[in-house]
């Protein structure tokens, strides 16, 4: 905890709890949301915070601090979906084209090579406009996107452990090739791994967002934060900015520490990544 | 020979992901006669007559090779939803996304290197400024950038259109100066990021020191020595946010109302409009191809070091 806490400096403390207050929030919003995120009253609309609603009330009167609470879930639980599918996907083409190389590690090679082509929200895009607008497709379609990433460098790195003594010498004595990788090869890549993830997440996170902006992801009236900065949008122009701006400010702070903490973990930038 | 391979595997990659998005479009659930008809009930006729109208019944491979030499003639088939050509459609929308994604690029080149420049290069209050705003900066989404720039400059200060790609090309280029400076933040963030830890490597490398030593003054120290060798890992990484921008700019188009393909790739998804999806598809992925093309050319130009025999 102590070596943790050291190596996050005080900065990355905050990020830290910034981090664990959002999944709090999202986890206990049935108990500690006051509202119900979805009902409002036409007589509530656009309210300022007040002690009955802590942040105001949006144009159909629905509280927004219940509505932030609630949407913390689907804002965190699509990045979750995202990252652990690419984590797993991405390390074992990573670690199967490095073990057998040769043929196999060409033909994955060229299969990344061709999700490279993509930008990532386009490859999103058409995955909805081919199966429909939900969250759970968006999430699996920038999935796919981000595998060529992940993939790439766990497998620079594996490739160079590949020809250690400790990976080929159980190789000689005739242990099979799945224990070695599994007991061998793949601690020496998890924290690549864990590193890529939390930086992987937070891009996640804007992208998914984004897509909800759009109205190809969580569709209204629930409750997420990037449909709530579109959904503000109207009235933001008409002079009530409090939805649009306080889910955005979510996303930002949100996104910002998950990166330093990423940035701390692996001491790599999460800005040295493709966009 | 570089430039020949490289060209060979990128017209070999727009073969492959015009079939992968041909052929998922082709497996995408519901039928486009039921989407033309909209629900009327109509005799089997006449749903025989549009199958034949939109060549429906030919075996797969068949209409994958019709429409592909059909795009390579530059007919992109017809907008299911309002019988134009789909070429049309497009030509009429490329103007606006390409003025957006150009002038993005410029500000992230210009603001994120100068940005990055100024920090490394001094420590003071603007590196400690350039410094935060780069670690918030990168978190901002485009659409909530677009956002608060539209409302403090536009509705509140008024001093740009709320709306709309403007006519002609001063105009043109007033209405998109905000879409384009949301849809470059983010990127300018992370690129002055890059920059200045760049910058400040080189500051403290063996042969800035030594040129320092040598008492070469510090300003052509600074743009021979630090500088120049700082712009290569920079240039690539402005290279790759610059092919980003092709994807980001439609949520930016969304958010302004811009009539550019984004806006027009949003809407054709929402109504099932399949010749504009993989029309603007496959335009996106070349457009994405060539700028990632022409990167690696300059990169190489930069640095004579990467070699052709460097795989990627």
């Amino acid at each position: 905890m102590k070596r943790f806490a050291a190596r996050m400096g005080p900065i990355g403390i905050v990020a830290v709890v910034i981090v664990a207050i959002v999944v709090f929030g999202a986890v206990l919003a049935p108990l500690i949301a006051p509202y119900d995120p979805t009902i409002g009253s036409v007589t509530q609309r656009y309210l300022g915070p007040s002690l009955e609603h802590l942040l105001g009330t949006d144009q159909a009167g629905r509280d927004i601090f219940s509505r932030l609470l609630w949407g913390a879930r689907s804002s965190l639980v699509g990045p979750l979906i995202v990252v652990s599918i690419t984590a797993v996907v991405g390390t074992a083409l990573a670690l199967t084209s490095v073990w057998w190389g040769g043929f196999v590690d060409s033909a994955i090679s060229r299969v990344l090579d061709l999700l490279f082509a993509f930008p990532n929200l386009l490859l999103a895009v058409l995955a909805i406009s081919v199966f429909g607008a939900s969250l759970t497709t968006a999430a699996i379609a920038l999935s796919i996107a981000y595998i060529p990433y992940t993939a790439r460098v766990i497998r620079s790195t594996a490739l160079r452990e590949r020809n250690l003594p400790y990976i080929r010498s159980p190789q000689l004595q005739g242990i099979s090739g799945l224990v070695i990788t599994a007991r061998h090869l793949l601690p020496n890549v998890a924290p690549l791994i864990v590193t890529g993830a939390t930086i992987n997440f937070g891009f996640a996170m804007i992208e998914l967002a984004a897509l909800s902006f759009l109205g190809l992801g969580v569709q209204p009236p629930d409750a997420d934060w990037g449909l709530m900065v579109s959904s503000g949008q109207q009235s933001l122009i008409s002079g009530y900015p409090a939805e649009s701006i306080l889910a955005g400010l979510c996303i930002v702070i949100t996104v910002a520490s998950l990166g330093y903490i990423g940035e701390r973990l692996g001491g790599r930038s999460a800005a040295g990544r493709k966009a | 020979m570089f430039v020949v391979r490289r060209l060979l595997a990128l017209v070999g990659v727009l073969f492959a992901s015009s079939f992968l998005v041909f052929s998922a479009m082709y497996a995408a659930p519901g039928s486009p006669e039921n989407f033309l008809v909209q629900g009327r009930t109509v005799t089997p006729e006449v749903l025989a007559a549009i199958r034949e109208q939109y060549s429906l019944d030919d075996p797969f491979f068949v209409r994958f090779w019709n429409w592909l030499t059909n795009v390579l003639q530059g007919d992109f088939g017809q907008s299911l939803t309002n019988r134009q050509p789909v070429g049309e459609l497009l030509a009429a929308r490329l103007p606006t996304t390409l003025t957006l994604v150009l002038l993005a690029a410029i500000i992230i080149a210009v603001l994120g290197i100068g940005l990055g420049i100024a920090a490394g290069v001094r420590d003071g209050i603007l590196d400690k400024v350039v410094l935060l705003g780069s670690s918030l900066g990168f978190a901002v989404p485009t659409f909530f950038a677009a956002l608060l720039l539209m409302s403090i400059f536009s509705v509140g200060l008024g001093w740009f259109p709320v709306f709309g790609s403007g006519e002609g090309f001063f105009d043109r280029i007033w209405h998109l100066a905000l879409p384009a400076l949301a849809l470059a933040l983010p990127s300018a963030a992370v690129v002055a990021r890059i920059t200045r830890t760049a910058i400040r490597e080189e500051r403290d490398s063996e042969h800035s020191v030594m040129a320092t030593a040598r008492g070469v003054p510090a300003r052509i120290v600074l743009k021979r020595h630090v500088v120049r060798n700082s712009m290569l890992p920079v240039s690539t990484i402005v290279g790759v946010h610059i092919a980003g921008l092709i994807a980001g700019s439609f949520v930016v188009e969304y958010a302004f109302t811009l009539d550019g393909l984004g806006t027009l790739l949003v809407g054709a998804v929402q109504r099932k409009d399949f010749a504009v999806v993989q029309a603007i598809a496959i335009i996106l992925v070349a457009g994405f191809g060539i700028i990632n093309l022409l990167v690696d050319l300059l990169y190489k130009a930069i640095d004579p070091r990467v070699g052709t025999k460097q795989e990627s």
